[in-house]
């Protein structure tokens, strides 16, 4: 057991992956001599070589491009994309080629790719580094969207990620990359994509939250507790694609009110997916409204404003109030 | 069936006019007014002190990350001296000389560093673009400008900057490949400063020069000294009167050297020898300047010591503006301004909720 922050075990994660298989290999914008930007490759270089761990130029179209390449080769890729923000760059490939080579060569190749990229506000970052637009690529077919919310899950969701047989977008929330340590056993630990898990029990109502929102979730569902005497329970959604829509769901049956709370933009945004869901299979079980905080549909302010862009805790308090007095 | 050389008729110069103890090459000296060579000087020197007090901002937590400039306000300056008020200027994220050089308030400057987006406001008469974050993804922009600049009938040029590794990037070749076809007035400025955060420069591409990649377009390239601020000028010279000719674009490779942290995030002991950085010192292109400016008896020490006050004051001042007009933006609601034309009724919703202290979804 070792106690470590979410980069450190997202560090572990990728050397044990390296360690148990030759065929992955590490590419991208300075993950070698400088071990990536947030350090989460740090080491990797020195234990693996420079033929498995590759400093590319600045060129995601030919990162992307090149991992399709190593994948359909039988390799399994992991790129980082040094920002989500400038993934966009290399939107072509994971659009039309990384989402569907499975589909389009009805099964002959396939793409076991992971693209790491750092994401979401509250760093102070520069423009185009704080985006939260998970929602492009959880609506893309063929591709799977995940979202670890901290050390222990990031460790065990990267592995798996590693190991699926399709291409994987892994968002990592730069302002969870060292907020906090955690205790991460020595053993390997893997979470299926596709599974969300209980991050808080309760009976009164349904918070769904992932990423740095979850802390926030479960910090309003702490002062709700104590404030209000209700008791929210949180889910972590951790996969957007696909979507686990069994565990709030059957949550909701429960509690018959639910909040949803994520830092991208509200119109279009998992909100709409998550809630539409849960009309689909748990609409008579509701009792009140289902109230969505999200960022606004605006582009992330510069750092001055980007708490004021950001869900507060107040703000998912006053929904959670909403939900449960109507 | 033959097999022979093929006769390219482009071949690559490199350009370099002042030595490093600042002596010229008489026979390429652009002879330049006293006034101008004077207005090179006091602009390179800003530069560099706004820079380094920013730095110092950062450090203490007062403004945020930004991509510091020291080492190459000769590639900078050289290259928009040539620039009339109304050309165009599409800059990348590291440009702080060129911008002081065009009139961008350091106020302005510093608001954007810290924090707010009405810093990045770019003033009304001025040609200037924001600065582009994304790498590369600002040339093609240039293209599309110069274009625009034909097609009415003027004689007006737009300058693009961008790095070394910006040239890896799709858009910076198709930018040179689009501007060449359509003989856009464009000067694409490369400033190799040797790094691309950690990457060196040997290892974003193995062309020996970045001007040859012009070549491969058809277009006319250069490589000049960029911490040489005459050959800068003359190199870029040529290439904005090639434009305003209608002779078409040009690519111009400033050769500089990164004397700072990539941005302020970096720790560059990760990568790089001290050693090379000490080797760079030597060739600073402000000393430079100023050995030139001595040996022709434009320049003394006691004019230095003025000027360096006078800039102290300056930064100085900008700060104490910033700090003012950040104490005027307390209105958090301007986040909802600049999206749209009009602010359509779900955003207007929004924004009612937010200054209300509701969520309106
Ligand atoms: C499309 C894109 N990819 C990655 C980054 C992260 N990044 C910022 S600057 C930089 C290196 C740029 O090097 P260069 O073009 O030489 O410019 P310099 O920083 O040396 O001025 C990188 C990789 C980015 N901003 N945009
Ligand atoms: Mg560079």
């Amino acid at each position: 057991m070792a106690e470590l922050t979410m980069s450190e075990a997202l560090n572990l994660a990728l050397r044990e992956a390296m360690d148990g298989d030759d065929d992955i290999i590490t590419l991208g914008e300075d993950v070698g001599v400088n071990g990536g930007v947030f350090r989460i490759t740090d080491g990797l270089l020195d234990r693996f070589g420079d033929k498995r761990v590759l400093d590319t130029p600045v060129a995601e179209t030919g990162i992307a491009g090149m991992a399709i390449g190593l994948a359909i080769y039988g390799l399994k890729p992991v790129c980082e994309i040094q920002f989500s923000g400038f993934s966009y760059m290399a939107f072509n490939q994971i659009e039309a080629h990384a989402s569907r080579m499975r589909w389009r060569s009805r099964g002959r190749f396939h793409v076991p790719i992971v693209f790491r990229m750092p994401f979401g506000a509250g760093v102070h970052a520069l423009e185009h580094h704080s985006e939260s637009k998970e929602t492009i690529y959880a609506h893309i077919p063929g591709l799977k969207m995940v979202i670890p919310s901290g050390p222990r899950n990031a460790r065990a969701l990267l592995i798996s990620a590693i190991r699926d047989p399709d291409p994987v977008i892994f968002f990592e929330h730069k302002a969870l990359y060292r907020a906090f340590r955690e205790e991460v056993p020595d053993e390997e630990e893997t979470l299926p994509l596709g599974e969300s898990r209980t991050a808080r029990e309760g009976t009164d109502l349904t918070i769904v939250a992932y990423g740095a929102m979850l802390h926030r979730a479960l910090e309003a569902a702490e002062k709700l507790a104590k404030e209000d005497g209700a008791e929210a329970e949180v889910i972590d959604l951790i996969s957007l694609s696909p979507l686990d829509d069994s565990r709030f769901t059957e949550s909701v049956r429960r509690t018959g009110r639910m909040v949803v709370v994520h830092e991208a933009h509200r119109s279009f945004g998992p909100a709409a997916e998550i809630i539409t869901r849960l009309m689909e299979k748990s609409f008579y079980y509701l009792e009140a409204p289902v109230e969505r905080i999200t960022g606004y549909d605006i582009q992330v302010p510069y750092f001055a404003r980007e708490q004021d862009y950001l869900p507060s805790v107040e703000r998912i308090l006053d929904g959670c109030r909403r939900a449960l007095n109507t | 069936m033959p097999r022979v050389k093929i006769g390219l008729k482009y071949q690559l110069e490199y350009l370099s006019i002042l030595d490093e103890s600042g002596e010229a090459d008489t026979s390429l000296d652009p002879d330049l007014s006293k006034e101008q060579l004077l207005k090179f000087h006091h602009a390179m020197l800003l530069s560099r002190r706004f820079d380094e007090y920013m730095l110092k901002l950062q450090r203490q937590g007062r403004i945020g990350t930004f991509a510091p400039v020291k080492g190459q306000e000769a590639a900078q300056i050289g290259a928009v001296a040539n620039l009339e008020d109304d050309d165009w200027l599409v800059p990348a994220f590291r440009e702080t000389a060129a911008a002081i050089w065009r009139g961008t308030p350091l106020s302005g400057m510093l608001l954007y560093n810290a924090g707010y987006n009405e810093g990045g406001r770019i003033p009304d008469e001025q040609n200037d673009l924001p600065i582009a974050i994304p790498v590369g993804s600002q040339i093609p922009h240039a293209v599309g400008i110069a274009y625009g600049c034909r097609y009415q009938d003027t004689d007006r040029v737009a300058l693009t900057f961008f790095g070394d590794g910006a040239t890896s990037e799709g858009p910076f070749h198709e930018a040179l490949n689009l501007a060449m076809l359509f003989e856009t007035p464009t000067i694409f400025v490369c400033q190799n400063n040797h790094w691309a955060i950690s990457t060196p420069r040997d290892r974003q591409t193995r062309s020996e020069t970045i001007a040859q990649k012009a070549i491969a377009y058809g277009m006319p390239g250069i490589q000049v000294d960029g911490n040489d601020v005459l050959a800068v000028y003359c190199a870029v010279r040529e290439a904005v009167q090639r434009a305003r000719d209608g002779d078409g674009p040009t690519l111009v490779e400033c050769v500089t050297y990164r004397m700072e942290v990539h941005t302020t995030a970096d720790d560059p002991t990760r990568y790089r020898d001290e050693e090379q950085v000490e080797q760079w010192a030597k060739r600073d292109p402000i000393e430079r300047l100023q050995k030139y400016l001595k040996h022709k008896e434009m320049l003394t020490d006691e004019d230095i010591e003025k000027d360096e006050k006078e800039i102290e004051q300056t930064v100085k001042q900008a700060w104490q503006d910033t700090k003012e007009q950040i104490d005027a933006l307390s209105d958090a609601s301007v986040i909802f301004e600049y999206l749209y034309a009009g602010r359509p009724p779900y955003l207007e919703e929004q924004r009612e909720g937010f200054v209300g202290g509701q969520d309106n979804g």
